[in-house]
């Protein structure tokens, strides 16, 4: 396949007038991590949200699986396999732990029972909170179920912006690990991350952005090996 | 004997009218906070709506009356209530059709949908009295007591009588069974489900696949059928006249925002809250007083604290604190 599993090429657009993005482009293999960092205000998340088409793009076009989605809205890329964790706001608060999980499947009408199951599986705490209103949960535990939700459609990929904000270390590396067990699964995943590090470390490729562009590509390992990143990104 | 003879009084004149009042308010609270946590915007066209549906149930047991049929000690609108519902979801898709999708579309400011149904309910307002007129309209048929003032007088040898109109245990009975119904719709089907969600967090509704559209047309069939019910209730236990339904919706606003605006269980809390205020207030005690208090005691005046004229001074009163004090209402609620 000489194609990637997605990709959002040279991506070029804004939310207005003014572009964010220019010419930018990500892909991710088959369950694969891919992961965006960079400074802040480097249109990390803005390039995230263009290839889930909540921005119109003025150049480029994203590709799923073959499929040119770049005309589709969000919601029919939700449907054509695409799983969206924003970065807040991204539970029910007032729905239980299980309804949450309900509603990520909303669009599904065969049997959502076993993929309930593996997401408990995944998320074991959730299986004991799960009559639980999602907005009593700690903060690591609402990202579970933000990211058990999306993962409720049965998504081919997985976006995920900046999971870990917000949470302390140890429930970081305890959600990383997750998203790699994740993506062994055969998802792909995309994801934007401010702990730059850590990320990378867990990355099959990884995307610097600066202003919108794309400074440094290359796979997880080289990016911490290269020296320009680690002065520039990584704090030496 | 005078202690048994206080509470008798007490329940008759205040506990068993506030109860059935408070069940007519809750029903009209849990529409208009439906409206708040789904459309994001207060009805003021909720009353007027009442009216409506309860006119077309009026009409209808009219015809039905004319025409013979009758539910024995039951009132002959409990047979045209079905009908009155149907008219009015078909009224509320027509209006959401022609006023608030277009400013739905606009993503207009909640305020503008305020003003707009402002305009609905002028609208509203004109046409129930176009049809049925401006007066008192009497509709209630069938058995009128359940327990009448000389059954329970003879039954008991209390000089206090209590009295159960067939109307205030049909309210009950009726909002019960409502209230039941809505519950297990939220909390149970995934319709209920995505109601509930779309209120709780629009976005991520729509990242679920979660229609909005199909949303707000299920949440407009279930406050047509609750506004009619509630105003059919409020009309067999009162009577019909379409300025009291306007007036109405000053009490139903207070319930929905002392429970908490955008929650339903708020808004049954509310409903009787506000009841109770109202009828306790406007209550003359002098009569319980007299049973309970030692000789000599018993009070000259009514020791009515508020003339029956000022009775939604009390809603106005509870809003106010509750504003000052709770903005989100006794039960998490939405701030307004």
């Amino acid at each position: 396949m000489s194609q990637p599993f997605l990709i959002g090429e040279a991506m070029t657009g804004g939310y207005g007038a003014t572009d964010i993005l220019h010419d930018c482009t990500v892909a991710v293999e088959k369950g694969q991590i891919a992961v965006i960092v960079g400074p802040n205000g480097a249109g990390k998340s803005t390039a995230m949200k263009a290839v889930f088409g909540m921005l119109t793009l003025r150049k480029g076009r994203v590709v799923l699986d073959g499929q040119d989605i770049t005309g589709l809205s969000p919601q029919d890329r939700v449907a054509a396999g695409m799983g969206f964790v924003p970065q807040t706001n991204n539970v029910f608060v007032s729905l239980s732990v299980e309804e949450n999980l309900e509603m990520g499947a909303f669009l599904r009408h065969d049997d959502i029972r076993p993929t309930l199951e593996q997401v408990y599986h995944l998320f074991p705490v959730l299986r004991d909170k799960r009559r639980q209103a999602a907005g009593e949960l700690s903060g690591g535990q609402r990202q579970q179920v933000a990211v058990g939700r999306a993962l409720m459609t049965q998504p081919k990929l997985l976006m995920l912006d900046e999971p870990t904000a917000g949470v302390s270390p140890i429930v970081m590396d305890e959600l990383f690990d997750r998203i790699i067990e994740v993506a062994r699964t055969g998802i792909s995943i995309l994801m934007v991350e401010q702990n730059a590090r850590q990320a990378l470390e867990i990355a099959d490729q990884g995307y610097v952005l600066v202003q919108g562009a794309n400074a440094y590509t290359g796979s997880g390992q080289d990016l911490l090996a290269n020296p320009e990143v680690r002065r520039s990104f990584l704090g030496g | 004997m005078d202690l048994l003879n206080a509470i008798v009084a007490v329940l008759n004149y205040v506990f068993i009218p506030a109860a059935s009042y408070g069940a007519q308010l809750a029903l009209g609270a849990l529409g208009v906070t439906l409206i708040y946590g789904i459309l994001r915007f207060s009805n003021f066209a909720h009353g007027d709506t009442m009216a409506f549906g309860a006119m077309v149930t009026i009409l209808v047991t009219w015809g039905l009356q004319a025409a013979g049929v009758s539910l024995g000690p039951l009132p002959t609108a409990l047979l045209a209530l079905p009908f009155g519902i149907a008219a009015t979801i078909l009224l509320v898709l027509l209006t959401d059709r022609a006023v608030y999708r277009f400013y739905r579309r606009q993503k207009a400011a909640p305020v503008v949908f305020v003003i707009a149904s402002m305009g609905v309910m002028f609208v509203l307002n004109g046409i129930v009295r176009f049809i049925i007129g401006v007066n008192d309209q009497n509709f209630s048929d069938g058995e009128r007591f359940i327990i009448s003032a000389r059954t329970f007088k003879t039954m008991t040898g209390l000089n206090e009588a209590l009295v159960l109109k067939t109307s205030q245990a049909l309210t009950l009975v009726t909002a019960g069974i409502a209230v039941a119904l809505l519950f297990w719709f939220l909390n149970r089907t995934r319709t209920g489900k995505s109601m509930r969600a779309y209120s709780d967090n629009e976005d991520l509704a729509l990242l679920s696949g979660i229609n909005p559209e199909r949303v707000v047309i299920y949440t407009w069939m279930i406050v047509a059928a609750l506004a009619t019910t509630a105003g059919v209730l409020y009309g067999l236990d009162k009577s019909f006249k379409p300025f009291t339904y306007f007036q109405l919706l000053l009490p139903i606003f207070a319930s929905a925002i002392v429970g908490g605006l955008g929650n339903p269980l708020g808004a049954i809390a509310g409903g009787f809250l506000i009841a109770f205020s109202e009828i306790g207030v406007v209550y003359a005690w002098k009569k319980v007083l007299g049973y309970l208090a030692p000789e000599g005691w018993e009070p000259d005046g009514l020791v009515q604290l508020l003339s029956t004229d000022y009775k939604f001074a009390v809603s106005f009163a509870i809003l106010i604190i509750v504003l000052l004090f709770k903005p989100t209402g006794l039960f998490k609620g939405k701030s307004v």
